[in-house]
């Protein structure tokens, strides 16, 4: 029997889908069997950020509709033989289409077959939220280090805890430990103190989230990606295993000395 | 080292990040508040059943709410006293 997870950030553009197609991917990777659940209808973007956007056929309306069955609708990763799947949102219609006990009905059938079933909730606190969270046994928030972002996961946080889920985890995105050190970016145990969760990850900013999203190609496939790391680490502790924080302030030193040694620095 | 002499000459207070903190530990008081306002209620009902052994208050027009002042939260009760009891009994 597998384990549901939802993921959540409140405010839009955190990261939530790259941070869900990345644990998704590092989980897979990691020999585990995995589904992802799209819920954000009308607005799909999973699909191409893990680059399955072309084998769409049915999506998860259909599903709850039953205009086909469930293993129908579930797109496999070729990446993985038969370990990573994704059950895309619909694009045509609205959070509506689905209703909450339809959504705890497909999680309960998901977690039979999958060691994780990882839902990427949409934006805000509407019908889309409380469908993503009503199958789900737990829950993570992501948050950028910005006074918008951890004021939503703060309100988001307060309606996980109404609705009874266990305890959620922190994954703090896009830090910049360069501007941390300046004093012009909340650092870690800011956020920690500020929203009183435990910490899941932190994943510092790194373009080449763009190149991997430009190609499908989840990031943390990439052995040189620093946030490729982070969601590599993050994958390993979802699996019960203890894994330290990576330091992101020694790989910040070291860039500057090889730049410096090369003579890029100033 | 660097922490420390930044203490030392007071620029730690104004780095942004510290102005963020500040900003959302702010409008975090009101947003957490505004979940449970039955907490307001209880509280109400809490204190006018201690006052009233003082003194008689108008339970009517007994307001309390959070507010905010300069950098500070505050619990702001607005009780209109009917009449002081004489002999208090305790």
């Amino acid at each position: 029997m597998g384990e549901v997870i939802v993921v959540t950030s409140g405010k839009g553009g955190v990261g939530k889908t790259t941070t869900t197609a990345n644990i998704g991917t590092g989980l897979a990777a990691l020999g585990k069997k995995v589904v992802l659940v799209d819920t954000d209808i009308g607005l799909r973007n999973l699909d191409v950020v893990l680059g399955l956007e072309n084998r769409i056929v049915y999506d998860i309306v259909d599903v709850t509709e039953g205009n086909c069955r469930l293993k129908q609708a579930l797109i496999k990763d070729k990446r993985f033989d038969d370990r990573l799947f994704l059950l895309p949102a619909a694009q045509t219609k609205d959070k509506t289409a689905i209703s909450e006990q339809q959504m705890k009905d497909l999680c309960a059938t998901l977690k039979q077959d999958f060691d994780f079933v990882i839902i990427d909730c949409p934006a805000g606190i509407e019908q889309g939220f409380k469908n993503a969270i009503a199958g789900a046994e737990k829950s993570l928030v992501v948050t950028t280090p910005e006074v918008a972002a951890v004021r939503d996961a703060d309100r988001i946080i307060g309606l996980l805890e109404a609705a009874e889920l266990p305890e959620p985890q922190l994954i703090i995105n896009r830090i910049r430990p360069a501007m941390v050190k300046q004093g012009d970016m909340m650092d870690i145990d800011d956020m920690i103190d500020i929203l009183a969760v435990n910490l899941l990850g932190v994943v510092p900013e790194d373009e080449k989230i763009v190149v991997s999203t430009n190609k499908g190609e989840p990031a943390v496939l990439d052995q040189e990606s620093r946030a490729g790391e982070a969601y590599r680490n993050i994958s390993r502790r979802l699996t019960g295993e203890e894994v330290p924080l990576m330091n992101l302030e020694v790989n910040e030193n070291l860039v500057s000395r090889l730049k410096k040694l090369f003579g890029f620095g100033k | 080292m660097f922490d420390f002499l930044q203490n030392i000459l007071g620029k730690e207070k104004n780095t942004s990040k510290n102005v963020a903190k500040e900003r959302l530990r702010l409008v975090l008081v009101h947003d957490r508040s505004n979940v449970s306002p039955h907490i307001l209620e209880a509280l109400k009902e809490d204190m006018i059943k201690v006052i009233s052994n003082y003194m008689e208050i108008d339970e009517e027009a007994l307001e309390v709410s959070l507010s905010n002042e300069e950098d500070s939260v505050a619990l702001v009760a607005n009780i209109p006293i009917l009449k002081m009891k004489r002999n208090y009994q305790g």
